[in-house]
């Protein structure tokens, strides 16, 4: 709540919009205490005077009304009518969005369509027709702006509760034993009520002026009571001659409806938990590089991609998030190098620092190199960094779904990304994805250049974000979890296709994953890494018959592997540890029934030995040296 | 004999298609074909198949979610035909797949495990809370977890709460729809064991659905294998794929990715699923198929027993 509060008024125009409503709901409070003339009490001899006058501090009405009363029991009838067809208009509208969201099929068809008719009237016709049928009245205009606008809380929640009421936990409470109502009231209720209260805060101030607006046609409130917009209707007569009768209520409500809008922005902007996470706070198109001590030396001669003791970090708030703890890789021509790793063990985010694809914030590289054939790639600027990513250095990424654009053909994005780093035609390009398609082996591919993702199965799809990464002959592609999304059998034919590739084209593969059977399959070397750091390394076949890292042969040993038969499988106790907290020393220690003391303390270096083969391990399972 | 907990006969879902305020709704996708199948009490019966089997529409059917088109279901000798899934609640429990997202973001873990206490078991305050400190003793979860919210656990540790609701029902049958696939290797290990021994400790039987093949052969005592939503293949678990009769059961043996075996890719790039909305007539994977014949593209091969417990729907099994 407290955090509420603050998010909403780190806003400076929410905070003046809070302050001025505060207030003018305050005095409208305070109205039947303040002494105050009687607002309805006509005095002839006081008819128009001027404000400022003596008595008369905003002057009188055309009957000598005292203006002040009469404004603040006007405000206090305005915001009372507002406050109330909004509350009924977010009543009604949400119940029959949430009851058509809920049931669907013919009932939220039947409810949908009243609402549709709603909706069809131009919002004044309609109001003027329910005030017709009514009767004219404040309670009746009332009623006829709260009608008016049930159609926007319908939709808006009904939309809402179509997405909660297909969720798991919608399900589970069925299982449970929940019957409709039960699981109305209490599991969807509550996940949309913050929208609601978002619509209505954001409602209120367009039903107040509508009220208004009614009052003002003398649809509304009857003389001698009157509102706002009664108060403008009746000063119109005498607009050119002393407006200040019309001025007055007129600035009323324009505070009253800006300072409402202002604030419901903020409490909208607050409420969203998108906000709260800075997700729309837009991302740098490099990560921050903010690294303090001099590069690591270059080894010579340079291979074509090095990375030597990279470190990226998250900075939330206070928070430190150590994603990547000093990783150094060395990947040459036709190489594939498998990086595996638990979720959260900073594989990927290896993967996005090298050509500086990790969002910033909070991302930021604070300290290491990446160099291609010997040139650091983090101190390159922005302009080098958009020419070698997708050129020399391609991504192909876990879900194909998400990363091709669906309202574009797959060969026009093709197209695109073969023609964002060489000057071809159209035509060219053309023909070069056409290429592209058939060398991933999709079938028909003359046809299918004009397929849209969403018409292509998942590993189709896959094969395009191949194609798309090998659009411009990159000498590095660096995949993250190409594979996980897909059917076994189908990801198989990837696999197969990915070797293919490389053993053609002297390609170098960075391959990310959590599979060691992939790994066994594809990979020359492979990298182990546990929460942020490399703990083993070397080549695929060493590691996975003789692992030196105890974290290493017991992930191994959890891993089934078909044709076992029924068994008690391997687990590994205790969780990873969250890299805003690691442990001091070797980061496995709590996990590990081989750690001493001396596993506790100090930093543990990766102790190169035999056959290319590094540990990080004080008591390694294996000798190496 | 041993008592049948589960007993399926002819189950199957065909969705519609259409279906506004004026037109008719028609019938269209067939999600699950015609199904029959029993597992006795105690056992773990394997569901493997890749996306779109069939598998989950499957799984939601037989715990009531789901109005099934045609066919009976019977758990412990008591028919369920209605889809009122608070009567299937105390016989069935189902446990999903993402653990974070089957539990209500708004309620804490307490609230979560009361429900099906208070509703499907009629019990008041303290019966509920000592029957809570029962189950999470029994998950290895600690008892201050009850007043935190969701989104403060970790996937292994949601996921246990997942068994702890599915149990707090005490139901004869635990549908697992791939329990471990959101979690990581060295976790999933602890949750599989865990539900083993809970196993036991309840006398449960599980149907456990998933696509990784390893760990269903790992944990079932037999395996079925959809495709297409249909069953081409059940059978003891360690004879399913280490002697696969049906064709299809032998690609998916050959395309999981096992260490020390050659890459090489199983099938042709060309293969697909056929399309749901126009199935081909005859057996679904003969277009797949390298044995396929003139007899399996016209007509459907029925599921017929090859050996002595296992049953394929082939008309050229491997032998």
């Amino acid at each position: 709540m407290i955090a509420f509060f603050k998010l909403l008024f780190r806003n400076r125009l929410a905070a003046v919009g809070a302050v001025v409503l505060t207030v003018i709901v305050l005095m409208a409070l305070a109205v039947p205490i303040l002494p105050l003339k009687d607002p309805n009490l006509p005095h002839t001899a006081a008819r128009f005077t001027p404000p400022f006058s003596e008595g008369y501090l905003l002057g009188a009405d055309h009957l000598g009304r005292d203006q002040l009363s009469r404004l603040l029991w006007g405000t206090r009838t305005s915001l009372a009518v507002g406050a109330v067809a909004a509350f009924l208009a977010a009543f009604l509208g949400s119940a029959i969005g949430i009851l058509s969201g809920y049931f669907g099929g013919r009932t939220d068809n039947i409810l949908m369509r009243l609402i549709d008719m709603l909706m069809a009237f131009p919002y004044i016709l309609l109001a003027l027709a329910i005030v017709a049928a009514l009767g004219t009245g404040l309670i009746n205009a009332l009623i006829a702006v709260a009608a008016v606008n049930i159609p926007f809380f319908a939709r808006n929640i009904r939309g809402i509760t179509v997405g909660l009421s297909h969720r798991e936990f919608v399900d589970a409470a069925r299982l449970a034993g929940k019957g409709h109502s039960r699981i109305i009231l209490s599991e969807i209720l509550p996940n949309v009520l913050p929208v609601i209260v978002i619509a209505m805060s954001t409602t209120v101030g367009w039903m107040i002026l509508e009220t208004a607006g009614l009052s003002f046609l003398g649809l509304g409130s009857q003389p001698p009571d009157s509102d706002l917009g009664s108060m403008l209707g009746l000063a119109r007569a005498a607009f050119t001659t002393h407006p200040h009768t019309s001025i007055i209520p007129g600035v009323m409500i324009f505070l009253i409806v800006m300072s409402v809008n202002l604030l419901g922005d903020g409490v909208r902007d607050a409420l969203d938990p998108r906000l709260r996470s800075g997700a729309l706070s837009r991302p740098m198109a490099v990560t921050k590089v903010a690294r303090n001590r001099t590069l690591p030396a270059a080894a010579t001669p340079a291979p074509l991609l090095a990375v030597d003791d990279l470190e990226t970090q998250f900075h939330v708030g206070e928070r430190r998030y150590e994603a990547v703890g000093k990783v150094s890789l060395q990947v040459n021509p036709g190489e594939c190098l498998g990086i595996i790793g638990e979720s959260g063990s900073g594989k990927s985010v290896t993967a996005l620092s090298l050509t500086g694809l990790v969002a910033s914030p909070p991302g930021v590289i604070t300290g290491g190199a990446v160099r291609l054939e010997g040139d650091d790639l983090l101190s390159a600027n922005y302009e080098t960094l958009r020419s070698i990513r997708g050129n020399r250095i391609a991504y192909i990424f876990q879900d194909p779904l998400s990363t091709l654009h669906p309202l574009y053909t797959v060969g026009d994005q093709l197209a695109e990304a073969i023609r964002c780093h060489a000057p071809v035609s159209r035509a060219d390009a053309k023909s070069r994805a056409l290429e592209l398609m058939e060398a991933v082996r999709i079938p028909n591919a003359a046809t299918r250049l004009s397929s849209y993702p969403h018409e292509m199965s998942g590993g189709m799809r896959q094969r395009v974000g191949i194609a798309m990464a090998m659009a411009n002959d990159p000498d590095i592609i660096i995949a993250d979890e190409p594979t996980t999304a897909l059917d076994v059998t189908v990801q198989a034919q990837i696999l197969s296709l990915l070797n293919d590739l490389r053993r053609e084209r002297g390609l170098a593969i960075v391959f990310i994953t959590h599979d060691f059977g992939v790994v066994a399959q594809l990979c020359d070397r492979v990298a182990v890494m546990y929460a942020g750091r490399i703990v083993e390394e070397g080549p695929t076949d060493a590691i996975l018959a003789t692992p030196a890292h105890p974290y290493t042969k017991r992930l191994i040993a959890c891993v089934p592997e078909l044709g076992g038969g029924r068994r008690e499988l391997a687990a590994i106790p205790g969780l990873p540890p969250m890299v805003d907290d690691l442990p001091p020393g070797c980061h496995f220690a709590p996990r590990c029934d081989k750690a001493t003391a001396e596993c506790r303390v100090g930093y543990i270096a990766l102790r190169e030995g035999k056959q290319q083969r590094a540990v990080r391990c004080i008591h390694p399972e294996e000798d190496i040296a | 004999m041993t008592k049948l907990a589960l007993k399926v006969d002819n189950l199957s879902k065909t969705f519609t298609i259409g279906g506004g305020l004026l037109s008719k709704s028609r019938p269209g996708v067939r999600a699950v074909r015609p199904v029959s199948f029993e597992v006795p009490e105690g056992e773990t019966l394997g569901v493997v198949g890749e996306s779109g089997c069939g598998k989950s529409t499957f799984a939601r059917m037989l715990v009531g979610l789901l109005e099934p088109t045609t066919g009976h279901i019977e758990i412990a000798g008591k028919a369920l035909d209605n889809a009122d899934p608070a009567a299937f609640g105390r016989l069935i429990q189902y446990m999903f797949q993402d653990p974070i997202s089957s539990l209500n973001p708004r309620k804490t873990i307490r609230q979560i495990m009361e429900a099906p206490l208070r509703l499907l078991h009629g019990m008041d305050k303290p019966q509920r809370t000592a029957r809570i400190a029962e189950i999470f003793a029994s998950v290895n979860l600690r008892e201050e977890f009850l007043d935190r919210y969701p989104h403060e656990f970790s996937g292994g540790q949601a996921q246990r709460i997942g068994i702890a609701r599915a149990l707090a029902a005490a139901p004869e049958i635990i549908i697992l729809d791939e329990p471990v696939s959101a979690l990581d290797v060295s976790v999933q290990a602890q949750v599989l064991n865990l539900m083993a021994r809970l196993k036991k400790e309840f006398n449960l039987t599980y149907l456990f659905i998933s696509h990784d093949l390893a760990v269903v052969e790992a944990v079932s005592d037999r395996i079925m294998v959809l495709y297409f939503g249909a069953v081409v293949e059940i059978g003891r678990a360690e004879d399913v794929f280490r002697a696969p009769k049906h064709p299809y059961t032998k690609l998916l043996a050959d395309s999981a990715p096992v260490v020390g075996r050659a890459l090489t890719a199983p099938e042709s790039a060309a293969a697909e699923l056929p399309d749901p909305l126009n199935p081909p007539r005859g057996c679904a994977f003969a277009t797949r198929c390298p044995r396929a014949t003139d007899e399996c593209r016209a007509n459907d091969p029925p599921l017929t027993q090859m050996g002595d417990s296992q049953f394929a729907a082939c008309f050229h099994p491997l032998s």
